[in-house]
């Protein structure tokens, strides 16, 4: 595999210097080089408005007209559409529209049909409903048979998941069965006007730099969609769409796997990925009894604890409310950091919600760059302040 | 259960806290990154090294990356990984994770009978965490994915994994994949004289390129990868940052005010 550049193709545009993830490009007299950090990616073939840039991957153009309709892969716990299964319906709606195509709701599980009323009133044109008592939730194998099986059978363009555990856990097997691209994680998805291509956007390099994805040549293109993101459409009372069910063949080598038993006793029910309102602490909190104070804060907003990983590696948080690269990544309606300097690795996981304040004695940290509301002040003068004027009735200050 | 047969999967990465980026081309600045092994790997070592202590057997590493990567192998024998293989090949270049994940596959099979592989949950470069469950699938195995816990009970496996309420204990048959979070363990610390034995001229690393796996090149590094980088830029944070003054209780009611503003609180 190796990749190059025709030169009496090259009109030197520059195009491709910008386009190279690695800055493997240079140019040298008028005409772009690729040098030897080159890793084949193939990002500047693409990106050349002359097809000057060569390569000799082979073309894997498949019949792709043939494949239609977006789909988005519902998600329930205890029974219940998750609220990461609205939103992506949302999102599946504007890319349907784009494409003009049909936004389909793909509903299973062991008893799920009372929600296609619900997935129609979210925007589904179509519901696809496979019940199957082998589909428990938790369990990717069963949902991996039963969605791979589904695609090939309807061949659908588009098919989303939500980026939750769950979902990351069944969709890449779905992709390698399949033998299709899928993209990690998304928080930006849309339609290229020109090629109809899904553009699949994510952070990459721990949230350094966005990088957008496509899967040009095969169908259908797949991507996991992180949770918060994308807005819910509000529900249209009424709205109708055709129900359609599809069989489902659970294999005995499905069921190698099984869930003998869920101890909550470890963690105190946390759910930071779906909370409104977040109070986080870092360095700065200095200890546990710090971290107490914040819960005092988060109990008068509501709001969930949270906090960087050093906090976490201090023993003053346990680690499922760890916020970052290596933790969960949130997007509340509003995220207090308190005592955190914002290093990329926090922030990567943090930088999409709503409204950011920051509390922070260092004026230089990194958190003011991505701060809504900005105090350069010691937390511990800061917080019990809001504390008294959170106690006070709206109006009374 | 008789001897454990182990496969652990690891990757070199570059230092993602240590990420330059060029302001003009908004591309990543490669020149004088660290390079180390990905850290959720270090995991999966020592939870295969564990396993093997409790009932014997032989845990093989296996890495895929450009001829560099023979060092964060070295690592894994430092830790008492009993052989190694680099996957490394010019037609690996440019894989995506499904071609990863058939390249890494492909090594498993060609290694022979195994009982587990494991791998770290994610990788701090591309933060995917698809490649185990993909090379699950690539095996037909089950998977347990965010493991705590490995235990060999009976003939199957006996795992926790983190759920979003908690941990579950789940039960899978063997062979199975595992991927381990920092929760798993405590890696060990390189031993020394293993470390220096790694650098010898015989030490237990192979180095294999496609042909010695049975690869497909249709398969592998940029022709088996389907998804392709379009664009790459730096996030922008455009937001209008209102900085407040004050004493500490003006603040904090100023901040409260701005809340209810924004309908947040």
């Amino acid at each position: 595999m190796a990749v190059w550049v025709k030169k009496s193709e090259c009109v030197g545009c520059e195009t491709c210097l910008d386009v190279c993830p690695i800055g493997a490009i240079s140019m040298s007299e008028g005409i772009a080089v690729i040098g030897d950090k080159c890793n084949s990616c193939g990002a500047c073939v693409e990106s050349c408005p002359h097809g000057a840039i060569k390569s000799d991957a082979s073309d894997r153009k498949a019949d792709i007209s043939a494949f239609k309709d977006v789909w988005v892969v519902a998600e329930t716990r205890q029974g219940n559409i998750r609220s990461c299964t609205s939103e992506l319906m949302g999102c599946g709606r504007g890319l349907a529209d784009a494409l003009g195509q049909r936004l389909c709701a793909v509903l299973a599980g062991k008893e799920v049909s009372s929600h296609a009323g619900a997935m129609a009133e979210n925007g589904a044109d179509i519901v696809y409903l496979m019940e199957d008592k082998g589909l428990e939730e938790g369990l990717a194998l069963p949902y991996v048979r039963a969605i791979t099986d589904a695609v090939l059978e309807k061949r659908p363009a588009v098919v989303l998941f939500a980026a939750t555990p769950f979902g990351r856990e069944l969709a890449p097997r779905v992709s390698r069965r399949l033998g299709v691209g899928l993209t990690a994680d998304c928080t930006g998805l849309d339609i290229d006007p020109e090629t109809k291509n899904l553009l699949q956007t994510r952070p990459a390099w721990g949230g350094n730099l966005m990088a957008t994805i496509i899967s040009p040549d095969t169908r259908p293109q797949m991507s996991t969609v992180r949770p918060g993101v994308m807005k819910a459409l509000p529900a249209e009372p009424g709205r109708k769409a055709e129900v359609v069910q599809l069989k489902v063949n659970i294999k005995p080598e499905d069921q190698r796997l099984n869930i003998q038993e869920l101890k909550k006793e470890l963690y105190k029910h946390v759910n930071l990925t779906e909370a409104r309102v977040i109070v986080s602490g870092g360095h700065g909190v200095e200890s546990k009894d710090g971290f107490g104070l914040l819960e005092e804060l988060a109990g008068l907003l509501g709001a969930e604890v949270a906090g960087t990983r050093i906090a976490v590696e201090e023993g003053w948080l346990t680690p499922d409310r760890q916020v970052g690269q290596t933790g969960k990544s949130v997007c509340p309606e509003l995220y207090i950091a308190c005592g955190i300097s914002g290093a990329i690795q926090h922030s990567a996981g943090m930088m999409g919600s709503k409204t950011i304040v920051a509390i922070n004695t260092d004026p230089a940290a990194p958190i003011f760059a991505i701060a809504d509301i900005a105090i350069v002040e010691d937390l511990f003068k800061i917080v019990p302040e809001l504390i008294t004027a959170l106690k006070m009735k709206e109006g009374e200050n | 259960m008789d001897k454990l047969d182990i496969k652990v999967l690891i990757k070199q990465v570059p230092n993602t806290s240590e990420v330059k980026i060029d302001p003009h081309t908004g591309t990543l600045m490669r020149e004088g990154m660290e390079s180390i092994i990905n850290p959720d790997d270090l995991h999966a070592i020592e939870a295969a090294l564990q396993l093997r202590d409790t009932h014997g057997g032989k845990v093989t590493a296996i890495s895929m990356g450009p001829p560099q990567a023979k060092d964060v192998l070295r690592e894994a024998l430092g830790m008492g990984v009993d052989e190694c293989i680099l996957l490394t090949d010019r037609a690996f270049a440019g894989a995506d994770t499904l071609a990863t994940s058939y390249t890494l596959g492909k090594c498993v099979l060609r290694l022979g009978r195994f009982d587990l592989v494991i791998a770290g949950h994610q990788a701090i470069d591309g933060d995917t965490a698809q490649i185990g469950p993909q090379v699950a699938e690539f095996l037909g195995i089950p998977q347990v994915i965010r493991a705590i816990r490995l235990e060999i009970r009976g003939d199957g496996l006996l795992a926790e994994r983190t759920a979003e309420e908690g941990t579950e204990i789940v039960k899978s048959t063997l062979p199975a994949l595992v991927t381990v979070t920092k929760e798993a363990n405590d890696p060990r610390y390189l031993f020394v004289p293993l470390l220096m034995a790694a650098f010898e001229e015989d030490a237990p690393i192979r180095v294999w390129g496609g042909n010695d796996i049975g690869a497909d090149e249709a398969g592998t590094g940029l022709k088996g990868s389907p998804t392709r980088v379009r664009r790459t830029f730096t996030p922008s944070h455009n937001k209008k940052i209102e900085r407040l003054n004050g004493m500490p209780a003006d603040m904090a009611r100023t901040l409260v005010e701005r809340l209810r503003e924004r309908k947040v609180i």
